[in-house]
């Protein structure tokens, strides 16, 4: 059945506090979630209070400046700093989000910070994706053909090309299917917005023959069908994306093929 | 990680059942009979309000009258039974339970659906 209440393992306690340098005149409190396996401890929430006089305007700015000057342990994934990577999604003040394009004056009051929901967490904010992942292979994220390979490329046309517009932009940040209740109940087999939004990517794709294969693969009442248009999805996606609508369009593919 | 299969051979598990659809449109085809037959029964019923039983029974034992409840009955359930299929699929992961759970759920349907179905009858054949 699923879970509404943390089990044991998982119910958090208030943490340690590490205070803004004296003189310290603009201070942010951030209050993260940090777990650790190796203690064998439950998670706690730690509260550092960040200066932000001396920080750069993004969440992302004041977890590397925590990191840095207040506690080297905070763990976390980070690489582009520009929204492009997709490493820094986590829960940013009860939203999936990018921390390096979340802006701190977009919160008000503390800033709460958890890794992303209902995933395996491996240290503090980094949650493990490899189901995440498996999922996204699963679908087949490549071109596929029949038809002789051309002297040249495969072509497309412009307005074909359109058709891509919206769903190639995604980077797999797993902040649409982290937040959606049906992958949180049933992540097992419901595939989630994220691999379903780039499986329609790959439907329309005039140059791919593999169409009816792929729909094949989705036709399932798991793998498609749980998704209830709940729009979370399309609520939290850092990148303004429309996974929900991507659905949709299998869904519709699906009865358009039966008549 | 308790076993050593691959991540890719958990996701594609069982394989896909090829099925869905058809209870995806059903879902919506019964949901879009319902709003008139819904909209016919509410007026009924408003009215009737506070006619006697006689007049109730000649109205219900009218041929066009008698047959909009019977597809209402069939709409009603069928979409009653698929959503809480639904329901239950979602929230019941254990096998057994889950099973049982949609075995009870087409039963319930069935039943309600026939007593519907017979008091209906029964009214429009007058006996």
């Amino acid at each position: 059945m699923v879970q509404f209440t943390l089990p044991r393992n998982s119910t958090m306690s208030e943490g340690k506090t590490v205070k803004a340098p004296a003189g310290a005149r603009n201070i942010k409190r951030f209050r993260i979630y940090r777990w650790n396996e190796e203690d064998g401890k439950n998670p706690v929430i730690d509260t550092f209070e960040v200066d932000l006089d001396t920080c750069g305007p993004m969440v992302l700015d004041a977890l590397i400046k925590i990191k840095n000057e207040m506690d080297q342990t905070v763990t976390f994934r980070r690489s582009c700093r520009e929204g492009i990577c997709g490493s820094c999604a986590m829960n940013i003040d009860g939203k999936n989000t990018l921390a390096c394009t979340r802006g701190i004056d977009e919160i008000k009051g503390d800033v709460k910070i958890y890794p992303l929901p209902h995933m395996p967490v491996v240290k503090d904010l980094v949650p493990d994706l490899t189901h995440f992942y498996a999922q996204h292979a699963s679908i087949e994220p490549w071109l596929q053909t029949k038809s002789p390979e051309p002297q040249k490329e495969w072509k497309q046309s412009h307005s074909d090309r359109e058709k891509l517009d919206g769903l190639y932009e995604c980077i797999l940040c797993a902040c649409c299917s982290t937040s959606c209740p049906s992958y949180w109940w049933n992540g097992d087999r419901y595939l989630g917005p994220a691999a379903l939004l780039q499986a329609y990517r790959w439907l329309i794709d005039s140059r791919d023959e593999a169409t009816g294969e792929r729909l094949d693969n989705l036709e399932d009442p798991f793998r498609l069908y749980r998704c209830h248009t709940i729009m979370n999805c399309a609520q939290t996606c850092p990148k303004g994306l429309n996974p929900a609508k991507a659905i949709a369009e299998i869904k519709k593919m699906m009865v358009e093929r039966r008549a | 990680m308790s076993d050593m299969r691959t991540p890719l051979s958990r996701v594609r598990g069982l394989g896909s059942a090829k099925t869905g659809t058809e209870h995806f449109w059903a879902q919506r085809a019964t949901a879009f009979a319902l709003v008139p037959l819904a909209i016919f029964l509410i007026a009924s019923v408003v009215a009737l309000a506070g006619s006697d039983y006689e007049t109730v029974r000649h109205y219900a034992g009218n041929p066009l009258v008698a047959i909009a409840l019977l597809a209402l009955i069939g709409a009603g359930v069928y979409h009653m039974r698929i959503g809480m299929q639904v329901v239950i699929e979602d929230y019941v992961t254990t096998e057994g339970p889950k099973v049982l759970s949609l075995l009870a759920n087409s039963f319930f349907a069935v039943l309600v659906g026939l007593a519907c179905v017979y008091a209906v009858l029964k009214i429009g054949f007058g006996a």
